[in-house]
């Protein structure tokens, strides 16, 4: 089934309809969050709680030769300072990435970025722990850092991790998929074949809330409960109780409303970890909240890829092959956060939505003296960077064939009949009905008219572009058999609970950062159960009160969690049938279900609602034979495949001709994420998403300098776009279900994050094609469009 | 949350208690008016003053737009916000409010100050240009009496102004002449961003509809906001055309000295010195007669 749907323009939220399952509906969480009345991590206050804060390396690589605190100790407000040495003592100065590297808590032997944590001091309040910070006297010894990560494996480069036995280099890992050979037969029988370096730069999720968390043990009872900035609470409770060796059962973490995570609050952070030590040690609260500049330079980044790009072609125009050689930049630990068998995410999804012969990827990742991280910002674990190159490539091959881009990807992408489909490097798509989808893109944005207009305006001397981007997405990891983080599986449970008054509660493995699960999630239930999303409270985030499940990232909430809540729901309203029919003393097979109640076939008279059996499955009086009472389940959810959203952007900018000024002004999003379960939660997504990939075209990037000064450390220095930089965006939608997923629903969190960057750069290569250019790396701010203007655009690195 | 260094407040009451203050605190003392630059920068502990003079108080005795027959004189407390909705001074410099437009945001326009801009002489800052180009000259108070300081004299490098310890600026007086316009033109990454390069021109004409007089102020292409030198000479007299505008752009970008950074290159940067400059005068021109 597709069907098809442009918004209209006058299409707000009408909360009167108050859809009892999928509809537009207005958020239930946004009327504490519009009236200032969310509740952060920062808004934790405890009886008797300390602050801490942490010194952090002025270089990026140097060896520490001493380090004194006494002056710090000194400070009548400070009550500790705790340096690697201390940790060391404890066996923690060390911990376990999510890629299975170490990185260092605090730092003992050296630093290896700018911004690394070296040491911690805790206060009385906020202020004084600061000041304290300014009293330790930290001796460093300065070593050549590894800054350019083209030379990170040349042999005279400094030796950054040390600490690893045996280690001579700052090779991370090599990596590879897809035939090399197949792939390389038909790139030597191929009419065309272009290729083309292409840089992904460093960039950061920089989410308005930083992270941060407040950890308290209590000595009496010996439970620790962490308050935190987490996307991933119960991934999270199993690491502390693995890595720390606290029991399980005695931690309990709780994510409070998260001001936006975007992949940045995935890891464990040695803030976390210092925050309880300092809480276990001195039997108080400590609350640790970064501020921005700390988020900025020691959080998880996203992207540094530097890749080549090969696509092979007949001189018509089918695309026969996709190769690519990537340089990974992963900072001074692999603090990547994916599944274990998959190092460089879900990168291998390169060959984007086309019908290829074969395909081939080989990577090195190397360490640089930078903050670790690696897989962050709206990814779906590295398809952004997949998506952006593959995207950018069939560009580059439609101007070396003179052809349409246009026309090219209608030439090439898989057809419906087509699915399921497997790619030359394993990933079995869904489902999928690409050329309707970029049709539907083409017409809305009128493009043929669009193409006139630029004829027009360019024999004026004018710069218009316009630019396409065609993607599939692979989000919903993942099945238990391919997938796990550190060797937790990535399944998710789900509890739900209707009370004998029909109200119900859901119990949620995922936890929202700002997109909605509290809506969304009693949406699911009530289009299964019948019962008003008003009714359905949504309980998350707290690892004492919800099932075990990986958290919420690469999209995976719908695909995953929102099976398990469909499916518990099923669950109840099974067990539900059976109550019914003894109430109306048929049986189960007589008995339909309309949403909402189940009534006897062929006499509507005789029916029950939800509300009528919750009652008495509590209630008093016998119920069927074998039936236990109360009306609740649980589910554990195990994807049978990952869920493949895709869509077709266009974007059209003009470009000032005196300042190479970027305006985009129009963009066209046409989306398939599946089943659509609230309109306006998906276009929110959307929306935000593809501002995001604006600012990631246009302004974004971490830079350092020469000596690994990270020049990025503010948001002064770091940009990112508001809404005068973006167009009014026009969305709209086709609708593919997921033939596997219980609702048909795939996943929209990362879609436009995902496809609007390849857009935006494609339009404003296509304004430039008068400087006789094919490629220029983002951020294209003015200054690096105007070098292209002159023909020499310059990679950002 | 950024937290500074331990400081101490005091909160004047009147120009003449300002005054006192910092004559009594000495180089130990900042100003705080709007406190958009000098905050973060505490905040990163870029700056650590020992005590800050807070002036917001003072707005009733500081905050004007007086527009007088021979000159404009702009209390130095007067928000950017002021600035830009004030339709007296747009009529006459219009490029106050071309520039208004650019700084910043609504929330930083409502508290930051002109006097502030000024006296944090970031080599970035708008309105150093705008007043560059007006021709404008700085009103200083201290103790001892009260000294006029002309833009070309009043900044010193860097964050370096005019003014001394124990002084405080209070106004800024802007001629006015006739057959005049001006107007700013900048390159921003992103809007609120600082310049990459700004052009704020201001030109007169004679009877004839000829260039009179040119001054053209730039941003961030040097230590300090850029006085261009020589553009009225090369101008002075002739018609206004295309040719004139490119040779005061070929001026401009001659004669400014920037610096490479992640805004931008030189090369680009003394080609935006040009193109803005350019552009700034073709829309004084079109104002002077009438068409802008």
């Amino acid at each position: 089934m597709t069907t098809l749907g442009t918004r209209p323009l006058d299409s707000f939220a009408d909360n009167d309809q108050k859809p009892v399952g999928y509809g537009r509906m207005l958020r239930k969480e946004d009327p504490r969050f519009v009236r200032g009345l969310g509740h952060y991590c920062d808004d934790i206050q405890l009886p008797g709680m300390l602050h801490m804060a942490i010194l952090r390396s002025p270089f990026a690589h140097a060896r520490i030769v001493s380090i004194d605190t006494s002056r710090a100790l000194a400070h009548p407000k400070v009550k500790a300072v705790v340096t690697g040495a201390d940790l060391a003592e404890k066996g923690l100065a060390w911990m376990p990435t999510l890629s299975n590297d170490v990185q260092a808590v605090l730092a003992t032997d050296k630093v290896r970025f700018q911004g690394q944590e070296v040491a911690i001091v805790v206060a009385e309040d906020r202020y004084s722990a600061r000041d304290g910070l300014e009293l330790i006297d930290v001796q460093y010894d300065p070593l050549p850092p590894v800054v350019d990560v083209r030379h990170a494996l040349d042999p005279d480069a400094p030796v950054i991790r040390d600490d690893l036995e045996g280690k001579a280099d700052n090779h991370c890992f090599d990596w590879e998929t897809g035939d090399a050979a197949a792939t390389q037969a038909v790139f030597d029988r191929a009419e065309v074949v272009v290729s083309q370096d292409i840089v992904y730069p460093r960039v950061h999720p920089a989410p308005m809330e930083t992270c941060g968390c407040v950890a308290d043990y209590d000595r009496v009872s010996g439970k620790l409960t962490l308050w935190t900035t987490s996307q991933a609470p119960h991934a999270h409770r199993t690491l502390y109780a693995l890595v720390a060796g606290l029991p399980e059962h005695k931690i309990r973490v709780v994510s409070p409303d998260i001001g936006g995570g975007f992949g940045n609050k995935v890891p464990i952070y040695p803030g976390y970890v210092c925050a309880i030590v300092a809480s276990l040690v001195l039997h108080k609260p400590v609350k640790w909240m970064e501020d921005r500049s700390e988020n900025l330079i020691s959080t998880g980044f996203a992207r540094d890829y530097l890749m080549r790009g090969e696509i092979a072609a007949t001189r018509d125009g089918k695309i026969l092959a996709v190769r690519t050689n990537v340089l990974a930049d992963h900072g001074a630990f692999n603090g990547t956060a994916a599944p274990v068998k998959y190092p460089a995410g879900f990168f291998g999804v390169f060959t984007g939505s086309y019908d290829l012969e074969a395909a081939y990827c080989h990577m090195t990742a190397v360490y640089t003296n930078k903050a670790p991280g690696g897989v962050a910002y709206a990814c779906s674990f590295r398809i952004t960077e997949a998506v952006y190159l593959v995207e950018r490539m069939v560009d580059v091959l439609a101007r070396e064939l003179d052809m349409d881009p246009a026309e090219l990807r209608l030439r090439n992408l898989i057809r419906p009949e087509q699915f399921p489909y497997t790619t030359k490097t394993g990933w079995v798509y869904d489902s999928g009905e690409y050329e309707r989808a970029l049709r539907l893109s083409m017409e809305t944005a009128g493009y043929e008219d669009l193409r006139k207009e630029q004829a027009e305006r360019r024999a004026r001397g004018e710069l218009m572009g316009i630019g396409l981007s065609f993607f599939t997405e692979a989000v919903g990891a993942g099945p238990r058999k391919d997938m796990d983080i550190l060797g937790l599986g990535m399944a998710d449970g789900c509890e739900l609970t209707v009370h004998p008054t029909g109200k119900a509660v859901v119990r949620l493995s995922v936890q929202t950062q700002g997109q909605g699960h509290e809506t969304t999630f009693a949406q699911i239930v009530a289009e299964e159960l019948g019962i008003p999303p008003a009714d359905i409270e949504v309980v998350h985030g707290d690892t004492d009160q919800t099932p075990f499940g990986l958290g919420t990232y690469g999209s995976r909430s719908t695909p995953v969690s929102g099976a398990a809540a469909a499916m518990v729901a099923r669950k109840v309203r099974d067990k539900a049938r059976i109550i019914a029919s003894g109430m109306l003393e048929v049986s189960v097979a007589d008995l339909e279900w309309e949403k909402g109640a189940f009534q006897v076939k062929g006499d509507p008279t005789r029916s029950v609602t939800i509300q009528d059996v919750a009652m008495r499955a509590y209630g008093a009086g016998d119920l069927p034979e074998g039936v236990e009472g109360g009306l609740q389940a649980e589910v554990c959810y195990n994807p049978e495949n990952l869920t493949y959203p895709f869509g077709a952007y266009i974007c059209v900018v003009d470009v000032d001709p005196g300042t190479g000024a970027v305006k985009v002004r129009k963009f066209v999003a046409i989306d398939d994420c599946g089943t659509r379960i609230n309109e306006m939660i998906i276009e929110g997504q959307v929306h935000g998403g593809l501002t995001d990939g604006v600012g990631m075209a246009l302004m974004e990037m971490i830079a350092f300098d020469e000596d690994g000064n990270c020049l990025s450390a503010s948001l002064m220095d770091y940009l990112i776009p508001t809404a005068l930089e973006v167009p009014d965006w026009q969305t709209g939608h086709t609708v593919t279900p997921s033939p596997h997923h219980p609702i048909g629903a795939k996943g929209i969190g990362e879609s436009a994050t995902v496809g609007s960057p390849p857009a935006v750069v494609n339009a404003i290569v296509d304004a430039l094609a008068p400087f006789g250019i094919r490629h220029a790396d983002m951020p294209l701010t003015p200054s690096r469009v105007w070098d292209a203007m002159q023909g020499h655009p310059l990679p950002p690195v | 949350m950024q937290v500074p260094a331990p400081f101490e407040y005091r909160r004047a009451t009147s120009v003449e208690d300002a005054i006192g203050l910092l004559g009594e605190l000495g180089s130990s003392a900042r100003v705080v008016a709007g406190g958009h630059s000098l905050l973060p920068m505490m905040k990163l502990r870029l700056a650590t003053p020992d005590r800050l003079v807070d002036i917001n108080d003072l707005h009733g005795e500081l905050g004007y737009v007086r527009v007088e027959p021979g000159e404009v004189r702009i209390g130095a407390l007067t928000r950017h916000r002021e600035l830009l909705e004030s339709d007296e001074l747009a009529a006459v410099h219009p490029v106050f409010r071309d520039a208004e437009r650019v700084i910043a945001d609504p929330v930083v326009r409502n508290r930051g100050t002109i006097g502030g801009s000024l006296c944090q002489a970031d080599p970035a800052e708008d309105l150093s240009a705008v007043c560059t180009a007006v021709d404008a000259t700085c009103v200083i108070r201290s103790a001892g009496g009260t000294r006029e300081v002309p833009m070309a004299d009043f900044y010193r490098g860097p964050f370096e102004t005019a003014v001394g310890d124990g002084e405080l600026l209070i106004e800024v007086r802007v001629p006015r002449r006739p057959r005049g316009s001006s107007a700013y033109e900048k390159v921003e990454r992103r809007a609120g961003d600082w310049a990459v390069a700004a052009s704020a021109a201001a030109l007169w004409l004679d009877d004839d509809g000829r260039i009179a007089d040119v001054r053209v102020g730039l941003s961030a292409v040097g230590p300090n906001t850029t006085a261009i030198e020589g553009i009225a000479d090369a101008l002075r007299g002739r018609e206004p055309s295309e040719e004139a505008y490119a040779q005061a752009g070929a001026i401009a970008a001659e004669r400014c000295n920037p610096v490479a950074d992640l805004r931008g290159s030189v090369e680009y940067k003394r080609h935006l010195a040009d193109e803005l400059t350019r552009r700034a005068l073709r829309r004084a021109v079109a104002r002077c007669r009438g068409e802008g």
